[in-house]
């Protein structure tokens, strides 16, 4: 059983440490305002699909590490990702069943609901800077989504991990 | 009986999820509150901080054996040119030099017969950008040594060329440092062709600094040179920081329009100098000169 549980948590971790790295890798200037969120998409993916294992909780302090990594302020990435935790996890069920282009675009809301309340929380903390670099990672995060999805959907059948 | 409970339970409803929700918002609030107003998270930074090292670690790697590559791979012929060049560098560095240990003395005795403190150099210690933080909106880097090597919070970072930024947050291997593009630092600047004393702001462009401050006449143009005036305390007086770019007086506002572009290519180093200040050796040096400092009151 122990065995299980750990075969079961592993995918989730290993891909919330690959997400973080990719989020701290070093980039061009010019590069890395379209890097994608790639621990929003994963936090997505696995409340969608194991939400009664992975919901708000594990969303918040995958948030709390980005916001150590990143230095911003502690609790912003926390905030935002358990926020968007909290939807996919209230409609996980539609979402499972909403063919790939109906759930390309609600990941594009999701998103989009993401980088909003980062920039929010910026903005009442008065760190003010251009609005276009926004909505980079919101496009090229909603456009890797499907390669995203159907790589960790194989990767979650091959350990059989359960909803 | 597993179908009946089944049939009773949603099996949509995850029990006591908008409580959680809720409860983990709340507390995201509070974390943001105390972080925002002081300081009190940094312990709990630096533990989380001090648990990632190794991910960073990792994810520098790539550049580091980049690095090492084409330093191997670089040809003779290169080797050759990068020497002359240096001979050359090493030749001029030293013909300047030459005039300013004279003009050190002469210095050394002025401040002698003005009975003033003497300036002890500063310490400067070469460390390495680690990484650099993803934000667009921050520009923030982490250098690779901490509060166990010295490092404290505030410490100016400075190149070759001029002023990088100062140290955010020194934890015990890391330090998060804050360059002066980011957009919410600021930073005490003279003009050092008259000593007209101005305050330069991030903007969040590597290339640009604003000068907001100024009012339509101040003595300032396009070419001066601003260095720190040391007044913030922070930062030891006198390094060269940006040169100024444009300067649009508009005749209806009150202040001029000024941006500047910073000397150190911000986001091209890798090597920077930390600077333990005079200002910290000097209190130090201080209390053996107080007896002097009496006299003169």
């Amino acid at each position: 059983m122990a065995n299980n549980r750990a075969t079961q948590n592993l995918p989730v971790i290993i891909t919330l440490i690959v997400a973080l790295m990719l989020t701290m890798m070093p980039m061009s200037d010019a590069i890395s305002a379209f890097r994608p969120d790639w621990v929003a998409l994963i936090v997505i993916f696995w409340t969608m699909s194991v939400p009664r294992s992975y919901s708000v909780g594990a969303a918040w302090f995958a948030g709390i590490l980005v916001d150590v990594t990143q230095g911003t302020l502690l609790g912003q990435h926390a905030l935002a990702l358990c926020a968007i935790a909290y939807i996919t996890v209230k409609f996980h069920l539609l979402m499972r069943v909403f063919p790939l282009l109906q759930l390309t675009a609600t990941i594009f809301a999701l998103l989009a609901l993401y980088q909003f309340l980062l920039f929010w929380i910026n903005g009442v903390t008065g760190v003010h800077a251009a609005s276009v670099s926004y909505w980079g990672p919101v496009i090229i995060g909603t456009l890797i989504w499907p390669f995203l999805f159907m790589f960790l959907t194989g990767v979650r059948y091959r350990v059989q991990l359960g909803g | 009986m597993v179908v009946s409970r089944n049939h009773n339970i949603n099996p949509a409803r995850i029990p006591g999820l908008g409580l959680r929700a809720i409860a983990l918002l709340l507390l995201s609030m509070v974390l943001m509150f105390l972080d925002d107003r002081d300081n009190h998270l940094d312990t709990v930074r630096n533990a989380i901080s001090a648990a990632v090292y190794p991910m960073r670690v990792i994810v520098d790697l790539p550049a580091r054996l980049w690095a090492g590559a084409s330093e191997i791979s670089e040809s003779r012929d290169e080797l050759q040119r990068d020497n002359a060049r240096l001979k050359d560098e090493i030749l001029l560095t030293a013909a300047r030099l030459q005039r300013l240990s004279a003009l050190h003395a002469e210095n050394e005795r002025l401040r002698a017969l003005l009975d003033a403190r003497r300036q002890v150099p500063d310490e400067v210690r070469v460390v390495e950008i680690m990484s650099v933080d993803a934000n667009p909106f921050r520009h923030n880097v982490v250098l690779d040594i901490g509060s166990n090597d010295g490092v404290y919070d505030g410490q100016a970072i400075v190149d070759a060329a001029g002023v990088i930024g100062q140290v955010m947050k020194a934890g015990p291997l890391t330090a998060n440092a804050i360059l002066i593009s980011d957009p919410g630092h600021a930073l005490l600047v003279e003009v050092n062709r008259n000593g007209l004393r101005t305050v330069a702001y991030g903007t969040g462009e590597f290339g640009r600094l604003n000068l907001p401050g100024l009012p339509n006449n101040a003595d300032i143009q396009p070419g001066d040179l601003l260095v720190t005036s040391g007044l913030s305390g922070a930062f030891p007086s006198g390094y060269p920081v940006a040169v100024v770019d444009t300067v649009t007086r508009i005749p209806q506002e009150a202040f001029a329009d000024v941006t500047a572009t910073p000397a150190a290519a911000l986001d091209q180093v890798r090597e920077v100098m930390l600077i333990w200040s005079s200002r910290q050796t000097d209190e130090i040096a201080a209390e053996d000169t107080d007896d002097e400092v009496d006299d003169d009151g």
